[in-house]
């Protein structure tokens, strides 16, 4: 839900709560307003009719309310003594509307010629029910403007108020770490938006130190593990010439120099890539695809007889393009011993040029692999062991280095690698 | 022949020194710049292991040093920075050759061994053992006088052995060899296993002086008959 409209929620909710309350109190305040005016108004009419009864005595005849508003009853000296004025609503029919219709009346007694007496004086009261029905509406419609104000200022006034936040927000959302961005700008003096664009620096520049950081570890890891590699590696052959040697201790060397092996190829493309990443291979020139295919391909001819795997390439385009000749080394090589060290016996591989891409496809024992983590690092064919897991992430960096597409698909039990160059083609 | 080793790291240099000396070389060694640049200038070798990274100096000073002297055509570059500036700068001193850390002995001495050829023989580098001979440029291998057609990896693997000869090769130093640098499978010892089967054919069905010996479990080695 967007910022704008959860404010509007949060402000509709807290509207219907004040209005509501407010509209209530207003209510009976009106109420008590209307009943004090109409009370003053029926003790007028009693004291006045009290008046008139010494001039006209006919009133005290008045025992029901006819057509008046008033009736008079004789009553008690012990009642009327005791008696209080009382104010009070009730309902009375009336002919006009033929339903019955709420009506103030006053009960009060007093004394005439010795004689006592009970008055009850009427008024008609507002009708109630017209009353709430006509101010519910006028709330509701209070309301209703209020709430499409305020979502017309939400979506114009606000979004312009929040301008510079959409802005740092569509930045963060393409700030790459490993490209060198410059900092987040935000246009604005508003003092939390300066403060928030100082915040996302801060972690930006934090993040970038922690990133560099590591980076440079792998290097300088990888880097000063290669002397002890090479030592362990040294001394290992050496013993193995030993005389004294037993031949099953031999065995067990071989096996380490082996594993020792291992850990170096493991450690030069750890290093490759920390390379890679770290733009460290600059020169750059027209490299031609197909002629680094054919050379790995004539490096790997005498393994392919052996695997009896058939290999077709279909050279009727040439791809040319401008990067590091290393790279494009590095980049096609390891697709090409991908294809052949997951291949099986007797297996094929399809090599295809078109303007724009290389794609390699071959056949494998092992069905569709993961697209989502094939590039990741260590991520290899559990049945081998030795190999690295690494090749293919190398491939990846190198075409991150350029921003080229490489993808991977499944068909027609082809496992399909395509590399896209339209970024980097050589002009004719 | 001489051959001076200039490396800092003493594990590396001692491995080295014992690999040459099985190799009848005469060995001496620098343990830094200074020193190095002291040895150069007083004697001659026939062949450099240099070191770029030393503790007080850049190797590469060093061999420009050795390139004012005009010797700096038999010096092997070892380095851990296997950065391809320092490949191309030091080739573009004159190095002869260069070899990234880690490396196996195998390989050292192969790259040796190539030195001192190109050293001695002019414009012909051949290696000849017994009735054995192989042309390096031609890559072609006679016996007897006799050309004997050999694959690419067949040729390799030959070669590896001649210049290793009577050392013991590693089945993990001969695919490395085979394959080349950043080769992430080297594990492919079935294929080795039948190029070296099909070579042993080739070399028994010409009576050549020389065999492949298998020492079980650990790798080869190649003898005189």
């Amino acid at each position: 839900m967007k910022l704008l409209n959860r404010s509007l929620i949060y402000l509709t909710g807290v509207f219907f709560l004040i209005i509501g309350i407010w509209s209530i109190i207003f209510y009976f305040n009106l109420k008590d307003e209307i009943r004090d005016s109409i009370d003053d108004g029926i003790d007028n009419n009693r004291i006045l009719l009290l008046m008139k009864v010494y001039d006209d005595p006919s009133l005290l005849e008045h025992h029901d309310f006819g057509g008046n508003n008033f009736r008079i009853r004789p009553i008690e000296k012990g009642d009327a003594l005791e008696f209080r004025d009382i104010y009070k609503d009730t309902m009375m029919y009336r002919i006009n509307e033929s339903d019955l219709e709420p009506v103030r009346l006053l009960h009060s007694a007093f004394e005439h010629k010795q004689k006592y007496y009970r008055i009850t004086v009427i008024s008609s009261l507002v009708e109630e029910d017209d009353l709430i029905e006509d101010s519910f509406w006028s709330v509701v419609t209070l309301f209703v403007i209020l709430i499409v104000s305020i979502a017309i200022v939400n979506n114009y006034v606000l979004k312009k108020v929040w301008n510079p936040f959409y802005n740092l927000l569509n930045q963060l959302e393409t700030y790459r770490l490993d490209s060198n961005e410059d900092e987040l700008k935000i246009n604005s003096t508003v003092s939390e938006f300066v403060q928030l664009e100082h915040a996302a620096n801060t972690l930006i520049s934090h993040s970038r130190e922690a990133y560099i950081s590591q980076k440079e570890f792998t290097g300088n890891a990888s880097h000063e593990l290669q002397t002890p590699i090479a030592i362990i590696i040294g001394r290992l052959e050496l013993l193995l010439e030993s005389k004294k040697l037993q031949d099953e201790d031999a065995e067990t060397i071989a096996q380490v120099i082996d594993i020792a092996g291992r850990m170096k190829r493991l450690n030069q493309s750890l290093l490759l890539l920390s390379k890679i990443e770290n733009k460290q291979f600059l020169d750059t020139e027209t490299v031609s695809i197909n002629e680094i295919t054919e050379n790995y391909i004539a490096n790997y001819e005498e393994l392919l007889a052996f695997k009896k795997i058939k290999i077709s390439v279909d050279q009727s385009t040439e791809l040319k393009v401008k990067m590091n000749a290393a790279l494009g080394e590095a980049l096609i090589s390891n697709l090409i011993k991908n294809a052949i060290f997951h291949n099986f016996e007797g297996g094929s591989i399809r090599i295809l040029f078109t303007d724009e891409m290389f794609i390699i496809r071959n056949t494998s024992h092992q069905a569709e692999l993961n697209s989502k983590n094939i590039f990741n690092r260590f991520v290899k064919d559990q049945s081998n062991q030795n190999n690295t897991g690494l090749g293919l992430s190398i491939s990846q960096a190198v075409c991150d280095s350029y921003g080229l597409k490489i993808d991977y698909d499944f068909y027609e039990s082809y496992h399909t690698f395509k590399v896209d160059f339209k970024n980097i083609l050589a002009e004719e | 022949m001489k051959i001076l080793i200039i490396e800092d790291e003493q594990g590396l240099r001692d491995t080295i020194e014992t690999s040459l000396l099985k190799e009848k070389y005469i060995v001496e060694t620098a343990i830094d710049y200074h020193s190095a640049i002291d040895k150069i200038s007083i004697y001659e070798y026939d062949c450099i292991l240099l070191d770029i990274m030393l503790p007080d100096g850049n190797g590469l000073d060093l061999l420009q040093e050795l390139k004012n002297q005009n010797k700096s055509e038999n010096v092997i570059i070892i380095s851990a920075k296997d950065a391809l500036d320092d490949k191309v700068n030091g080739l573009a001193l004159g190095a002869d050759d260069y070899l990234a850390k880690p490396f196996h002995i195998a390989e050292l001495n192969a790259r040796i061994k190539a030195v001192l050829r190109r050293k001695k023989l002019e414009g012909k580098d051949c290696i000849e053992v017994g009735n054995v001979s192989l042309e390096i440029l031609e890559r072609s291998l006679k016996i007897n006088d006799e050309f004997v057609h050999l694959n690419k990896k067949e040729f390799d693997i030959l070669n590896y052995f001649l210049s290793n000869k009577n050392r013991l090769l590693t089945k993990t130093a001969l695919a490395e060899y085979v394959w080349g640098d950043h080769i992430d499978q080297a594990d492919n010892f079935d294929f080795i296993y039948y190029q070296i089967k099909n070579l042993r054919k080739k070399l028994e069905e010409h009576q050549a002086q020389i065999n492949i010996e298998t020492v079980y479990g650990v790798g080869y080695k190649l003898v005189e008959k």
